[in-house]
């Protein structure tokens, strides 16, 4: 029964259900078959460390950060940000998270023809905002443009450069048991005001991304707790992904304790109506922090001192137990968070 | 909806004590509803009751039990060209024998995920010139409100909306299920939101004549435990009883408006469940007055062979027929995962293998 | 295949109605349950309201979201 390509497969004796000839949508969602993508095919030609973190540390010389990030999708323009600050916070965000200081961006555009400039404009002067807001230049950029119908209206690629201040190294392979898990701030945010947004549903109310800079949030966080072992930006696949892959490159059990996870109403409301857990949700202006117990309550403070981490939470532990990540559940049951194979889909069921 | 953690941990202890004093020898209790597999699994509540007591998952999963080849005929009238296909977000990703609703759109198809039938017909409105058809999938919580769309349809002069009816009723799968005497069960979580419609009185029949106790239980975690503890209680007593734990959303009587349209709309016909094989009555389709609506018979294009249900190698049917538990199933994290799902089961979030694959079956 | 979500009526409009969940509104079709005004709590599933939760368990049900509420807002 396997899902092939058109007029084939007249037997019945293929065993699974998968596609593995073109690229699905899944790929695109952050999840395991995101994974097995860039394993499979980048990976497999372009090499790479064992561990992959959200930016690259390099030693030129001087040691810098790299990074690259891409604003796809619609709608372009979401409660809470657009597709250009999207596309700038994810990069700034992936630079501090490595603990990088984020200094230069460049600024890819691949716009359809028919895209209306006044969008591009606007588009443009958020990415500006949102530049200055978090201390970067962007330096440098490019411009294509193609047929109608050839590409979703407007794709924006940021990469960036940070400095990488001596000493200083985060690895999600170096958590121990014992380590705090820190959020700075409610989940879920940004998935759900972008797919109410985008498919319509017809929900209104209080949803919007929490697409910010978080640089000097980071910063603040790694001042208060220099032992900090690292941090992530929990984008697609949300924050349970994240934390499933710190738990399996640094071989360790992440505890949660549900009851601790900030989750704002509105977004408990409209993901309970559509189906969908908001731990496995975009968010686009959260870090996500593992820091040796000694330094949890520092962190802690840190983060909630500041105007960007107001609503931070402890939220769990390392433990010595199987690699991976276990959810204890209000009612003192345990859960395995896995990474999800792909997007989540609103369901009635 | 939860309460604060220290009353809901509190309650459900007291439920985890009732219901160990309650388990003396083997006991297996069905559930017949996704929604239900998924709480067992995700509050952890296999790992807390004793080892005695076996909760089987049954059919409940109306996605899991959509035959293949209703999914493939669903997918050929997609491909004449003024049809638009609105779904469900649960149907996306169901194989049929060739392909899922998901690959043909990703193939330049018009499909779109709806959250209600109701933004189906709204679409058809909007398109006067495609023929928008909405694949109906669902048990007794679902198929009310496509009727009610119908309804809508006719009232409004919507000619342009028509639905693929798949729909499923699920009493009398308990009694086959029974009947058939392949999985023990002693009695039945019955599904909540499903009685809200039917009402606690359409399994008394069940209760009556197969003695088999039957709790009409909620999906909190403390409806779960308290529906538990109290088809132990029938059986420790010896009875076999109708009896309502989720009485904020349940009566005995469920919705008479919606029950008269689905009167109405629809009429009972045989149904397939994959996997399983036919069961008398278990069908819904659109009757005489309104066979415009259904998509059969607006669209011609004949269905396809009857394709083979599961692959070879599959275990959904027995799993579905609580013959056999989730890891009970020779392939089942083997060879069938979510990543390379073999069976409906491990496809779809709320089929019984999928939710112990995800949720660790709350152990 | 009973995902169904309580929410409070917001307003009336003829076969529809504005509820509220969690603070994040959509309409609702209330022909399966056309005797619901503003103020009744509803169950709500696919779009359509299916039954109307009474007083009683209302007020319980209203007190468990508030509850949920301030435990993570609170302590978030």
């Amino acid at each position: 029964m396997a899902v092939d390509d058109e007029g084939g497969g007249e037997d019945g004796s293929r065993t699974t259900m998968t596609d593995r000839g073109t690229i699905r949508l899944d790929h695109g969602e952050g999840g395991a078959a995101t994974g097995r993508l860039v394993r499979e095919v980048f990976l497999k030609h372009l090499g790479g460390p064992e561990v992959l973190e959200d930016a690259a540390v390099l030693d030129a010389g001087m040691r810098i950060a790299l990074t690259t990030d891409t604003g796809v999708g619609r709608p372009a323009v979401f409660p809470g940000g657009d597709i250009g600050k999207l596309a700038v916070c994810g990069t700034v965000n992936d630079l501090a998270v490595v603990g990088a200081q984020p200094r230069y961006l460049s600024a890819g555009f691949v716009l359809e023809e028919g895209l209306a400039i006044d969008l591009l404009d606007r588009i443009v002067e958020s990415m500006a905002t949102t530049a200055r807001e978090a201390g970067v230049r962007i330096v440098t950029g490019d411009t294509k443009v193609v047929a109608r119908g050839e590409a979703d209206g407007i794709y924006v690629n940021t990469s960036g450069v940070g400095l990488m201040p001596d000493g200083r190294k985060l690895s999600s392979a170096s958590c121990v048991a014992g380590d705090a898990v820190l959020v700075s701030g409610a989940v879920g945010e940004h998935g759900t005001a972008v797919m109410v947004a985008r498919e319509g549903f017809g929900l209104s109310g209080d949803l919007r991304s929490d697409c910010q800079p978080l640089a000097d949030l980071a910063e603040a966080v790694l001042r208060a707790a220099p032992g900090a072992r690292c941090m992530r930006d929990p984008t697609r696949g949300g924050l349970a992904t994240a934390l499933t892959e710190i738990a399996s490159a640094s071989g360790v059990e992440i505890r949660l304790r549900e009851e601790t996870i900030p989750i704002r109403a509105a977004v408990r409301g409209a993901t309970e109506l559509l189906g969908l857990d908001p731990l496995y949700v975009a968010c686009e202006g959260r870090i996500v922090a593992v820091v040796p117990a000694a330094q949890a309550e520092a962190a802690l403070g840190a983060m909630r001192a500041h105007p960007r981490g107001a609503g931070a939470a402890r939220i769990g532990e390392v433990r010595g137990g199987r690699p991976g990540v276990l959810l204890e559940t209000r009612v003192g049951g345990m859960r395995p968070l896995i990474a999800l194979e792909g997007a989540q889909l609103p369901r009635i069921c | 909806m939860m309460g604060a953690p220290v009353d809901v941990r509190a309650k459900a202890e007291e439920l985890y004590a009732r219901i160990e004093g309650l388990v003396r020898g083997p006991v297996s209790l069905m559930e017949v509803c996704g929604t239900h597999t998924m709480a067992i699994s995700r509050f952890g509540i296999r790992a807390r009751v004793p080892a005695n007591l076996r909760l089987l998952s049954g059919p409940g999963c109306p996605v899991c039990v959509t035959p293949a080849s209703q999914i493939d005929h669903l997918i050929a009238m997609g491909r004449e060209p003024e049809v638009v296909i609105t779904t469900f977000g649960d149907m996306l990703r169901v194989p049929g024998s060739r392909s899922t609703l998901q690959r043909e759109r990703a193939r330049g198809r018009d499909v779109r995920v709806v959250y209600s039938p109701f933004d189906a017909l709204d679409f058809a409105r909007k398109e006067p010139n495609k023929l928008v058809v909405f694949m109906g999938v669902g048990f007794e919580t679902t198929s009310p409100t496509i009727a009610a769309t119908i309804v809508r349809a006719r009232e409004d002069g919507v000619g342009n909306f028509c639905v693929y009816p798949a729909f499923k009723v699920v009493p009398p799968a308990m009694d086959a299920l029974v009947a058939s005497e392949e999985a023990r069960i002693d009695g039945f979580i019955c599904p909540g939101h499903v009685t809200t419609i039917i009402g606690s009185r359409a399994y008394e029949p069940l209760a009556r004549d197969r003695h088999v106790p039957c709790v009409v239980t909620g999906f909190e975690a403390l409806d779960v435990l308290e529906g538990i503890a109290m088809l132990l209680e029938q059986l420790a007593s010896g009875r076999a009883e109708v009896e309502i734990q989720y009485r904020r959303a349940t009566c005995r009587e469920g919705n008479p408006i919606a029950q008269e349209m689905l009167e109405r709309v629809f009429r009972r016909c045989d149904a397939w469940w994959r996997g399983i094989g036919l069961i008398p009555g278990t069908g819904l389709e659109p009757s005489e007055e309104f066979s415009v609506f259904d998509a059969r018979e607006r669209i011609d294009v004949e269905e396809p062979d009857k394709a083979q249900d599961l692959p070879i190698g599959c275990g959904c049917g027995e799993v579905m027929k609580g013959v056999k538990l989730p890891p009970d199933c020779p392939v089942f994290g083997k060879g069938c995962t979510p990543s390379r799902p073999l069976g409906p089961c491990m496809v779809s979030t709320e089929g019984a293998c999928a939710a112990w694959y995800l949720y660790g079956g709350g152990r | 295949m009973c995902l169904a979500v309580p929410g409070k009526v917001i307003q009336v409009d003829g076969k529809a109605g504005k509820v509220d969940f969690l603070g994040v509104q959509r309409q609702v079709q209330l022909d399966l349950v056309p005797e619901a005004v503003a103020g009744d709590w509803v169950l709500v599933h696919a779009g359509f309201a299916i039954h109307r939760i009474d007083d009683e368990e209302a007020r319980e049900t209203l007190a468990l979201l508030r509850k949920l509420e301030a435990e993570t807002e609170g302590g978030g």
